[in-house]
């Protein structure tokens, strides 16, 4: 399982690689405004930057047709931008993440047809987790990475598969992934994403208090978290789903192949091609000759 | 207690409360003692007139105090393990008492089965074949070795360690004796030889080789001993992968080792014959220890005889080496493949078709749209594209202007956020316990976790031997399916009784693990009632239930 290098940094220096939604159909919509939610998140990572000399922070946005970086906190090109009302940090952020809306909106052309749009946590968190890789190779001395993604959109069950490979390998990392969600529903994918990685999963009830939920549970790095109490999830929903309508099921056929889970009985796995065999009918009297029958079959 | 021998009381001790003995030896200038150490800590002290009769009370207590040892388990077993009906050899005897006694769960269920008289010992062990399969460890007579002290007075040894070491010197036994000379005297050259390479007077030597041809043979080097060093080097398989590094390098350290000159050294060519260094004889010597000895020592009378036998055992060696040489030759082209000179491996395979995968999610974006849409919660987006963009942008350049707000939370909510956490924190501590993954097993006091494990495992052997006797074609099945039914039934009240036991915050989650067993037993005995009305429904002339 340890793949990740031996970590030779501070105990407790952590590199923060924040995922932002930014589905404008998602926020139009909810209680808390994105202004407000924009104040929270740059208060706190601003908070992070304070904790340590060395934290360093890293800001994806994921959007309804595209992801990107908006800010680094690492990059030598910060330069105080407009007014000095804010510090640069900010200033950088919201300079980018304005830019990053406009090239949004220009990718997509199609309405969302009614139905909330989720927005592209697989993109966003497969370049999380290849920006991690790049900062293991640099060499002995790096920060503790980890992830953490501030969701409200719900999930796109077409994700399920690069989801999931997204969370295996930040697992096999050992890199934890920690979110939030605002949201009204419970997110499936992002719970089991906390369980599995190790990271902390957390709803907030009161969404105008998001900052203190934010730097009690989400602002602790991996050192301290051996010895602090964090919220836990009562239950995990660990239900996947079916690569054919993508509904979320609990009981289903698995190619025994390629491991692909289908809601009902199908005679070809569609991901691997492999051939099912004849689903065996219970008989109540297993006699000797249908047992013998039933070998030369198979 | 003082020794008084005029005092009537006798002192009863029984032996199972004596744990050890310790007695005076005899070469030590103390009286002749026996001290049987108490199991509570107190000890007696016995005095004897003289050793012989301490050393005869000692093995008499030594071997009383064996047996209590191993009464205890050993008897319970032996006489569960013996049955009329079965013949059993005495190994699986001991077989199945040393299982018995390495495994506590077994000997749990064993004890409470056999010994209760549900299970009979042979149904018991039929579930466990493969526990019995294995061999007894078989032990192989061992023969006694050679002595590792190197022979330091002349007198050989008969035990044929000479000729082990020395095979010249074996070569020459065979060949001088009896022809050429006596034992005696062949022994008395080999004696004067040793003597001379002793005083390492180096010219003696040669000259008293000179004069006697028969000295001069336990003089030279030992011919047959480098062939046979030869041979070796040349067996040295060159597959092995012997990688040298850095860490292996140990003549460079400093202070490693004595700087080695090598022009002291003297070249006399005729004399390299007569020279044999203590090194060498060591080496020899450890490597014929350690081989042991080919031939029975007990059996040859002579040292004639012993050579003989010697020589033979090593005729049949080299024909075993020989083949092992061909093995090897055959074996280096094989594991040292040079890869350029291969041939391409096409091992038989299916071929592996993955479709390519962004067909796949594309296919199914459509299937998604159609299905999400009636799946969907409450909330809807009202807004059209162009306005929920230019909502977000607003919010953008809002903040931008403003700046930050002013407190960024408000204290009320933040206290209230903070003390809300904390209680939710406190409180699934207090239910689910500090780490997720631990079990809801780890969380009860072990003596019920022991309680349950344990009536679980008796739970899974008896329903293993009642399903086992389904379809009932005999009336031995039909008595033992009876039996388990009982002992199937009395488990009901003694799970109820261990629920009672338990304060009222656990007996829930026990209750929730407790009912896979009590569903697993209902489903037995439900089977048990229906079989037997069935069974009376068809035979109804026939009371007694024989098929």
């Amino acid at each position: 399982m340890a793949s990740a290098p031996s970590k030779l940094y501070s105990d407790d220096v952590s590199l923060v690689v924040v995922l932002l939604d930014t589905n404008p159909f998602f926020w139009s919509s909810s209680s808390l405004s994105f202004s407000q939610f924009l104040t929270h998140v740059l208060a706190f990572l601003n908070a992070i930057l304070t904790l340590n000399q060395l934290n360093q922070v890293v800001v994806i946005a994921t959007g309804y047709n595209s992801c990107d970086y908006v800010y680094d906190s690492s990059s030598t090109g910060n330069q105080s931008v407009g007014n000095g009302r804010m510090p640069s940090l900010c200033a950088t952020l919201l300079q980018n993440l304005e830019e990053f809306m406009n090239k949004d909106e220009q990718l997509g052309k199609q309405e969302p047809e009614g139905r909330i749009a989720c927005s592209l946590l697989s993109g966003s968190l497969s370049m999380a987790l290849c920006y991690i890789q790049r900062v293991f190779r640099s060499g002995l001395l790096h920060p503790q990475p980890r992830i953490l993604c501030l969701q409200g959109s719900p999930d796109g069950p077409e994700q399920y598969v690069a989801i999931m490979n997204a969370i295996f390998s930040a697992q096999r990392s050992m890199v934890p992934i920690d979110s939030c969600y605002l949201g009204a529903q419970n997110s499936a994918f992002l719970q089991q994403a906390s369980y599995i990685t190790g990271g902390v999963h957390h709803k907030p009830q009161q969404l105008d208090g998001l900052f203190q939920y934010l730097l009690t549970i989400f602002g602790t790095d991996l050192h301290s978290r051996n010895f602090l109490q964090l919220p836990k999830p009562v239950g995990v929903d660990f239900r996947a789903s079916c690569f054919c309508h993508k509904n979320t099921i609990d009981m289903g056929y698995i190619c025994s192949v390629c491991l692909s889970i289908y809601c009902k009985h199908l005679k070809k796995c569609s991901t691997c091609g492999s051939v099912f065999g004849q689903a065996q009918t219970q008989s109540d009297e297993p006699s000797a000759t249908n047992r013998k029958r039933k070998t030369t079959d198979a | 207690m003082p020794d008084n021998r005029n005092s009537g009381a006798k002192l009863v001790v029984e032996f199972k409360s004596i744990q050890g003995h310790k007695y005076t030896k005899e070469g030590s200038n103390k009286p002749p003692l026996i001290n049987l150490a108490n199991a509570q800590g107190g000890s007696y002290i016995f005095e004897f007139d003289s050793y012989s009769d301490l050393h005869v009370c000692r093995d008499f207590v030594s071997k009383v105090l064996e047996k209590s040892k191993e009464t205890p388990n050993a008897a319970l077993e032996k006489s569960a393990v013996k049955l009329p009906d079965e013949q059993l050899s005495e190994e699986e005897m001991q077989l199945r008492i040393k299982l018995l006694q390495e495994n506590s769960e077994l000997q749990k269920l064993h004890r409470q089965f056999v010994g209760g008289n549900i299970l009979t010992e042979a149904e018991f062990w039929a579930a466990r074949k493969k526990l019995l399969d294995r061999d007894p460890s078989k032990k192989s007579k061992q023969r006694v070795g050679f002595k590792s002290a190197m022979i330091s007075d002349i007198r050989p040894a008969t035990d044929g360690r000479i000729f082990a070491e020395k095979p010249a010197v074996h070569r020459a036994f065979l060949n001088f004796v009896p022809n050429k000379m006596t034992e005696m005297e062949f022994w008395t050259k080999y004696c004067r030889a040793e003597y001379l390479s002793r005083t390492k007077n180096y010219h003696a030597v040669v000259a008293e080789a000179a004069e006697d041809e028969e000295l001069a043979v336990f003089l030279k080097e030992d011919d047959i001993l480098a062939n046979e060093v030869r041979k070796k080097i040349r067996r040295v398989d060159p597959t092995l992968d012997m990688e040298a590094d850095e860490g292996d390098d140990y003549t460079h350290l400093p202070d490693h080792g004595i700087f080695r000159d090598g022009t002291k050294e003297s070249n006399e060519l005729q004399s390299e014959h007569y020279r044999r260094t203590l090194l060498q004889d060591l080496n020899r010597h450890a490597a014929v220890v350690l081989e042991g000895r080919t031939i029975d020592v007990e059996r040859e009378d002579s040292t004639r005889a012993l050579a003989e036998a010697l020589a033979r055992s090593k005729r049949g060696n080299e024909g075993a080496d020989n083949n092992a040489n061909e093995e090897r030759l055959d074996r280096t082209p094989r594991v040292a493949e040079i890869e350029d000179l291969q041939a391409p491996h096409c091992l038989p395979l299916a071929p592996l078709s993955i479709k390519d995968a962004r067909e796949y999610f594309d296919s199914q974006q459509a299937n998604t749209l159609k299905a999400s849409r009636d799946s969907q919660a409450s909330m809807k987006c009202s807004l059209s594209r162009q306005e929920a963009y230019g909502s977000v942008r607003d919010a953008i350049s809002e903040i931008k202007d403003m700046g930050l707000s002013d407190p960024i939370v408000n204290p009320e909510v933040a206290l209230k956020v903070y003390s809300g956490l904390t209680h939710n924190i406190s409180s699934i501590k207090y239910h689910l316990g500090k780490n997720p993954r631990e079990t809801v097993l780890d969380r009860l006091p072990s003596a019920t976790k022991e309680k349950l494990l344990y009536h679980w495992m008796s739970i899974q052997e008896l329903l293993k031997h009642f399903w086992s006797s389904y379809p009932i074609t005999t009336p031995y099945l039909y008595s033992k399916v009876n039996r388990l039914k009982d002992a199937l039934s009395n488990i009901y009240p003694q799970l109820e009784e261990m629920k009672e036991s338990l304060p009222a915050d656990l007996r829930h989650q026990v209750s929730l693990l407790v009912r896979p067993m009590q569903q697993a037993l209902d489903a037995a005995i439900q089977h048990y009632d229906a079989d037997l009305q069935k069974r009376s429904a068809k035979s109804g002339e026939k009371p007694n239930g024989y098929v």
